[in-house]
């Protein structure tokens, strides 16, 4: 391999990495956080449901890069300007890129699942619920037990959807520093002013760890599928 | 209240503030928007008539797209496009002698790139809302002697409009979002001048918080546009 191709192959495996750990977490976290806004969003009560819609539109109304934007620069100018945090010792984690790209990416997945999961569970007819009732159950109980889990099946394979666009959307954290796969192209393309084989490789990237998580989805699709 | 009249004169019109800027930076948002969605729209109509063709190479050249553009970062495709596009053109116009030095039109490549992504998404959409309309129809128009052609465009095209009105409202926002994208090659909409007003005055927050307010107007209003559209063609094509 030659000198070029030694840099490029070392610069998106690092950024490669980035990609997956900031893949992972942001999937995690918001795909569990998308439960309780869909919960709160069902809500009869005003005071869980009127803030939980508002979070919901903001996010899915808004582009996620002006999203990454206002919470990087934004947020993080605001907090620049309380002294306390400013020379607190938590200021350099605060100062980098990747928490600001962790926070934005898990709650835009959060609202964007939490309104599939919404409306898995209003798909799921009332009879359900009237049978649990006359069973005796609570009502936390029954959506524990009866709701969530037919909401689930239902809802998979547009949660699987959602979190292909996740990993898309991983590439946006670039534009606020956080160095992954696109970021490390991005810098090989400023360094050798080579377009084309930095671009094409981290795409290369990007599509099979795509296929690797619609792989995942599908099996778990077919394994629950199997069981009822 | 010092600050609100601050904040008030940054966005306001005029030389101190940036509303106008704001203001023309929103409306090529939505040019780009619009223009992305036809380009995307007319790519979308070929991908789903590719993909319900019998021909092999359609089909596989249609299926590798649409892949393509789900899997990969739309902003990767963008930038790929985007070089692609101007490297082609150029060595195409100073290959022709038609002249030596050649710029691309930053709202062709911008309008192209993103047109190409939104392609990808359309074909999904408008795939289904053909397949939707009953097979009876295309047969029943075979039996009067209408032309393959005559049969899409009289027959499957204006049943498959209404069936497919969610998902192309779901596409307009979409797009209107993506077009946030173009700004990351260099055309001057909506976030980029507000990144370069908030750059300038050192005023993030609030600018950024005036751009994402603009976005959620605009996408509201789409969506309530969308649906009015909706419950308009439901109720005049439904009375069978």
């Amino acid at each position: 391999m030659t000198e070029f191709g030694h840099y490029l192959a070392s610069q998106l495996l690092a950024g490669i990495q980035t990609t997956v750990i900031l893949f992972v977490g942001c999937a995690l976290v918001g795909n569990l956080l998308a439960i309780p806004v869909a919960l709160a969003r069902l809500s009869a009560r005003p005071w869980l449901r009127y803030p939980a819609v508002a979070f919901i539109l903001a996010f899915r109304g808004t582009p996620l890069l002006v999203q990454l934007y206002l919470c990087y620069f934004g947020v993080g100018q605001l907090l620049a300007g309380v002294p306390s945090i400013r020379y607190s010792p938590f200021w350099p984690m605060l100062r980098g890129a990747y928490g600001y790209a962790f926070l934005t990416l898990s709650l835009n997945t959060a609202a964007y699942c939490g309104e599939i999961w919404r409306g898995a569970i209003q798909a799921i007819p009332d009879g359900q619920r009237e049978a649990g009732q006359s069973l005796g159950l609570s009502k936390a109980r029954i959506m524990i037990s009866i709701f969530l889990p037919q909401a689930f099946r239902l809802a998979l394979p547009a949660i699987g959807g959602q979190n292909i666009l996740l990993l898309k959307g991983t590439a946006l954290a670039s534009t606020i520093t956080v160095f992954e796969l696109m970021g490390a192209a991005n810098l090989v393309r400023a360094q050798t002013f080579r377009v084309y084989e930095p671009l094409f490789a981290a795409a290369l990237g990007y599509f099979l760890l795509a296929a690797l998580v619609t792989t995942g989805f599908g099996f778990v699709e077919r394994r629950l599928s199997r069981r009822y | 209240m010092d600050s609100m009249v601050s904040w008030l004169s940054l966005l306001g019109f005029g030389d101190k503030g940036w509303g106008d800027e704001l203001l023309r930076g929103a409306w090529l948002s939505l040019e780009i928007s619009m223009s992305a969605y036809i380009v995307g729209l007319a790519l979308g109509l070929a991908g789903a008539l590719a993909k319900l063709s019998k021909r092999r190479t359609a089909v596989f050249v249609a299926v590798a797209y649409t892949t393509i553009i789900r899997s990969i970062p739309d902003i990767l495709i963008i930038f790929l496009i985007y070089y692609t596009a101007t490297d082609v053109l150029r060595s195409a116009v100073t290959f022709t002698r038609l002249a030596s030095e050649f710029q691309i039109n930053g709202f062709v490549a911008a309008t192209l790139s993103l047109g190409i992504v939104q392609g990808g998404y359309s074909t999904e959409v408008l795939r289904g809302a053909i397949t939707a309309v009953p097979r009876g129809q295309a047969e029943a128009a075979h039996a009067l002697g209408l032309t393959r052609r005559q049969t899409f465009f009289l027959v499957t095209l204006p049943q498959m409009i209404p069936l497919a009105l969610p998902g192309l409202g779901n596409l307009w926002l979409v797009v209107l979002k993506e077009s946030s994208l173009v700004s990351l090659i260099g055309f001057t909409e909506l976030v980029l001048a507000g990144k370069m007003a908030a750059g300038a005055t050192r005023d993030y927050f609030l600018f950024y918080c005036a751009i994402a307010f603009v976005f959620l107007v605009m996408s509201s209003l789409s969506a309530m546009l969308f649906h009015a559209l909706e419950i308009a063609t439901t109720s005049s094509g439904r009375h069978r």
